[in-house]
């Protein structure tokens, strides 16, 4: 029998905002231990919570880009459990009203090849709510120290539907969300800093069966690769013990990425009771229409719809665009060298390729770079005039890069500009014509290749500052002539 | 001099300071000699720090130097134990917090320096403000100062029994479900519990944080007002606190004595039934008979869903205690148990040995009534009730000004007493808990003694933030009689 395999992630997603959920303590990523607290994160006697409008402005915005119903009111309740990480040992989230419901992120699957787009699909959101992040417990040889840094962050829970049924698909989701949250400002979606975490809810059941199989929640996935190998490597587990006559047991499990194996954290049983209730220190807040209306005015574009855009307006393969849409800023970058330009595919070109190629060696952000989109706009007019030639123009652009000159200013320093006296160049196609009789008897006998040994002692003696078309074109006219 | 200095009013002392008769200083010593003298046997004080006050007198005597007394400028005010003030401890009389010192100022603390006062001592309570008696302290039992063998009342008896035997000008406390109320009538002085968001609840150590209320304790209905219009106001730590201007409560209370209105009082038959002790009924009667003579209208009001509203009080209070009490577990401050081997033990030997019984009662309570499946039955049948209690009270207020009513069914009752059965205990905020559930301002004068000599409380119950007419209503009938100039013979 063959198997379907039924998958539903919850993502929790840290939002990117100055202050904690509930105080004005700062929110941040990389600060000594316990230094990003006061009296209200560290849960001192007598401290109240109150609540952070520019958190709530954000999963808003991120539920608005998503299409979900955005509540009337945001409510906030208590979920109650005993942990170190937890400094008021209940966890400040948002039970039964959570501000967003529906939705749905767009993703697209794998094309067949690298440069052929993939099928998009639509996956289908349960709700959006805002809740609290925990601590970090650091454990040592016989003791555990915690760190509140992280706690009281405000922390964003995605849930979808039980609609997708593979890893590559779980993947796609994931790679679709954190664009959309990159796009919307709401997150960086930095796996490695704890700003997106993910655990998947997987099934499986006889393909074409309509009732849900048991699940198994998987935890720590700490990389969009590791989810991808963890779901691989539970619907693998769950149909070798269907298929080995076993059941399926509800359960928890562990996945280590390092090892690619999972272990049993907790069954059923021993799920907790969260006793959830309304939080008597926050009153409810109305989210009126014209709240909606204002955090709609700064949703952006939704990459998939850009990425659609770029291919239209600009003409710009899909290989590139999905290499510029998915960083807002690289697109920006783009859009703008575009503009500048009015060369837009010669610019992707720029971008993709040798502007991601020098960040990448020099591990830069797009944000330090000294290559800004005047700079390849003038790069590419250069060309488009011909005044440099494509190799001097690379030259160019390493130059650019660590410099930060205007394309012109390094041409002029370099004496880059490509020989235009054509005198000169006649002078050289006729020497190199008529050092090689052979060719020209091979040529004229209707052999083509035959031009290029015409070739290569013109750019010698140009000292490769020759545009190789006009080489190419001086070339078949002496010979014809 | 010393003693007519110690039962001094707040208004008396501030024109006495003002006319430079005497210093802050001068003041602050004389409260400080009398707690040395009385406390041994009242024990309303946890802890006080006189070098603390005796500096905060002297930095308050310069401030009136340089023209810039505030309105409470000088006044020594006690704080319950449960209000936190930088430097200090905080401990809720419990052994959990015994060696908490806190690092910051609550808003009401803030805004009694803001003010001029003299934060003094830290006052005694039913441990985490569970009780109403006192005795719940993990520190020892306060005593009545009418009576020392005999309950202050509680969990703010600390903060009463300070007022009443003249170590602190006027006091905070904090009413849950009676808290100042109940035990201001049992020691024969003035609590005021505010409408619920009125004043900041920004570190006050929560118990139920939908009830909880800071309040003044006094020697006068005016008093317990220029505290109140101290403390009062938005704070925007405190998300449950009112976007309310704080009006001039002196100026409103004079303007309505002015006016001659004669209010209309509401008597609800369902307070005066079984468990009404005679003496306390009759005193409540002969109070209601001045309003008449005063020519108020008395009328008979009902408010039919009182017979529930002590159940209700203790779900919905033990539930948010369960969870408000989970942050004190041994991890980050506090007691942590000195045989705790691992994090589970941390919490269980920790939280075992560092709540008392009645603490503990609750938290189990609570988190039964929380429990999946229970939810239903009781926290939210309980919200329901509550939403009918209240609206109880305002259909009353369509036909009356204010309701008065006992404020205790007994007068102080012996140590030990109600210890064993917390059902009698419970009873006895009756009177007391259905104004929090409706987060009504209610406020307690001294009404009367029993033949014993013991106080007696009058309650007036008000409307949602107008304070100003509860306080002018209770002030009518203080000025017509002179319990307060009663002392006790400690």
């Amino acid at each position: 029998m063959t198997y379907e395999a039924v998958i539903g992630l919850e993502v929790h997603v840290q939002l990117k905002t100055r202050s904690k959920m509930f105080t004005r303590a700062q929110a941040g990523y990389g600060f000594p231990e316990n230094t990003l607290t006061d009296p209200v994160v560290l849960a001192l006697p007598g401290t109240l919570p109150v609540m952070n409008k520019e958190a709530l402005d954000k999963i808003i915005r991120a539920g608005l880009l998503l299409g979900c119903d955005i509540a009337p009111v945001c409510k906030w309740d208590r979920k109650n459990y005993f942990y170190p990480d937890s400094p008021k040992n209940y966890q400040i989230s948002q039970y039964d009203q959570p501000i967003c419901r529906g939705g749905e992120v767009e993703i697209e699957l794998p094309g067949s090849a690298r440069n052929i787009m993939g099928e998009h699909r639509r996956i289908a959101l349960t709700r959006i709510h805002l809740e609290e992040d925990v601590g970090k417990l650091n454990h040592g040889e016989g003791e555990s120290l915690i760190d509140f840094n992280r706690a009281g962050t405000p922390l964003m829970e995605i849930v979808s539907e039980p609609v997708m049924h593979g890893a590559d698909e779980a993947f796609a989701y994931l790679t679709a969300l954190k664009a959309v949250m990159i796009y919307g400002a709401i997150s960086d979606c930095d796996m490695e800093k704890g700003q997106l975490r993910c655990d998947a809810n997987i099934s499986i059941r006889p393909a074409g069966a309509a009732a849900l199989g048991t699940k198994v929640e998987l935890k720590n996935l700490n990389s969009f690769s590791f989810v991808r190998d963890g779901i691989a490597h539970e619907i693998a587990r769950q149909t070798a013990v269907v298929s080995a006559g076993g059941k399926v047991v509800q359960e928890t499990r562990d996945y280590d990425g390092q090892t690619g194996e999972s272990k049993s954290l907790r069954s059923k049983e021993m799920a907790h009771d969260y006793r959830y209730f309304p939080d008597p220190d926050l009153m409810p807040v109305e989210v009126g229409a014209e709240w909606k209306a204002a955090v709609r005015a700064t949703c952006p574009e939704l990459p998939f719809d850009r990425q659609r855009r770029l291919i239209e307006q600009y003409g710009v393969p899909y290989t590139i665009t999905s290499v510029l849409v998915p960083d807002r800023e690289l697109g920006d970058f783009f859009e703008e060298a575009a503009r500048l330009s009015g060369k837009p595919q010669a610019a992707a070109n720029w971008i993709a390729n040798d502007l991601l190629r020098e960040l990448g060696a020099a591990k830069l952000a797009l944000a330090q770079s000294k290559v800004r989109p005047q700079h390849v706009a003038g790069l590419v007019k250069l060309v488009e005039d011909g005044v440099i030639l494509s190799n001097a123009a690379k030259e160019v652009f390493v130059d650019m890069f660590q410099t930060g000159e205007t394309p012109e200013s390094v041409v002029a320093r370099k004496g880059l500009k490509a020989e235009t006296n054509l005198d000169e160049l006649e002078r050289w196609c006729a020497e190199s014509i008529a050092a090689n009789p052979r060719s020209v008897a091979d040529y004229k006998g209707g052999k083509e290749s035959a031009l290029n040994a015409f070739k290569g002692p013109v750019m010698r003696a140009a000292k490769g500052k020759a545009d190789p078309r006009r080489v190419d074109e001086m070339l078949r006219r002496l010979l014809a002539g | 001099m010393s003693e007519e200095l110690n039962y001094s009013t707040i208004s008396e002392l501030s024109g006495r300071l003002h006319r430079r008769e005497i210093s802050s200083v001068e003041l602050m010593q004389a409260v400080i000699a009398r707690t040395r003298e009385v406390d041994g046997r009242v024990r309303a004080f946890n802890s006080f720090d006189e070098p603390d006050a005796l500096a905060q007198a002297r930095a308050s005597d310069e401030r009136r130097a340089a023209g810039k007394a505030g309105p409470l400028e000088g006044i020594p005010v006690g704080l319950k134990d449960v209000i936190s003030v930088a430097g200090q401890p905080l401990t809720a009389s419990s052994r959990m917090l015994e060696n908490f010192v806190s690092p910051y100022d609550a808003t009401v603390t803030c805004r009694l320096k803001a003010a001029g006062a003299l934060c003094w001592g830290r006052l005694n309570l039913d441990e985490f403000a569970m009780g109403s008696s006192t005795e719940n302290s993990a520190f020892g039992t306060t005593s009545n100062p009418w009576d020392l063998a005999r309950v202050p009342g509680g969990s703010s008896g600390g903060s009463a029994a300070a007022v009443a035997a003249g170590e602190a000008v006027a006091a905070l406390g904090s009413d849950t479900g009676g808290s100042i109320r109940q035990p201001a009538a049992l020691c024969g002085v003035v609590g005021l519990k505010p409408s619920y968001g009125r004043v900041s609840r920004y570190g006050l150590i929560a118990f139920a944080s939908s009830l909880d209320q800071i309040g003044p304790f006094a020697r006068s209905v005016e008093d317990a007002a220029s505290v109140l219009g101290v403390i009062a106001g938005h704070d925007p730590r405190d998300s449950t606190s009112v976007r309310q201007d704080v009006p001039d409560y002196a100026r409103g209370i004079a303007e309505l004595a002015k006016s001659g209105r004669r209010w209309k009082i509401g008597i609800p038959k369902e307070y005066f039934g079984e468990g009404l002790d005679p003496e306390v009924g009759a005193a409540v009667q002969a109070a209601i008979a001045e309003y008449r003579k005063l020519g108020c209208e008395i009328r008979e009001v009902s408010l039919p869903h009182t017979k529930y509203a002590v159940g209700a009080y203790y779900i919905i209070a033990t539930a948010e205690c369960s969870s408000n009490l989970a942050r004190y577990d041994g991890v980050r401050y506090g007691h942590r148990s000195k045989d705790a081997r691992d994090a589970l033990d941390i919490y269980f030997k920790s939280r075992a040995e560092g709540f008392g019984a009645e603490v503990k009662r609750r938290i189990i309570l609570g988190t039964y009534v929380l429990s999946s499946g229970y939810y239903d039955a009781y926290y939210l049948r309980a919200q329901k009730v509550r939403t009918l209690i209240r609206r109880d009270f305002l259909d009353a207020y369509r036909e009356v000004d204010a309701i008065v009513t006992p404020t205790a069914p007994t007068p102080a009752f012996l140590k030990g007493e109600k210890a064993a059965s917390p059902l009698a205990m419970y009873l006895n905020d009756i009177y007391t808990i259905g104004v929090n559930l409706a987060g009504l301002p209610g406020i307690s004068v001294p009404c009367g003694f029993t033949k014993a000599g013991l106080p007696i409380g009058l309650q007036v119950i008000g409307q949602p933030f107008r304070e100003t007419e509860l306080l002018a209503v209770a002030r009518a009938y203080e000025e017509r009689s002179d319990w307060r100039t009663r002392r006790p013979g400690l």
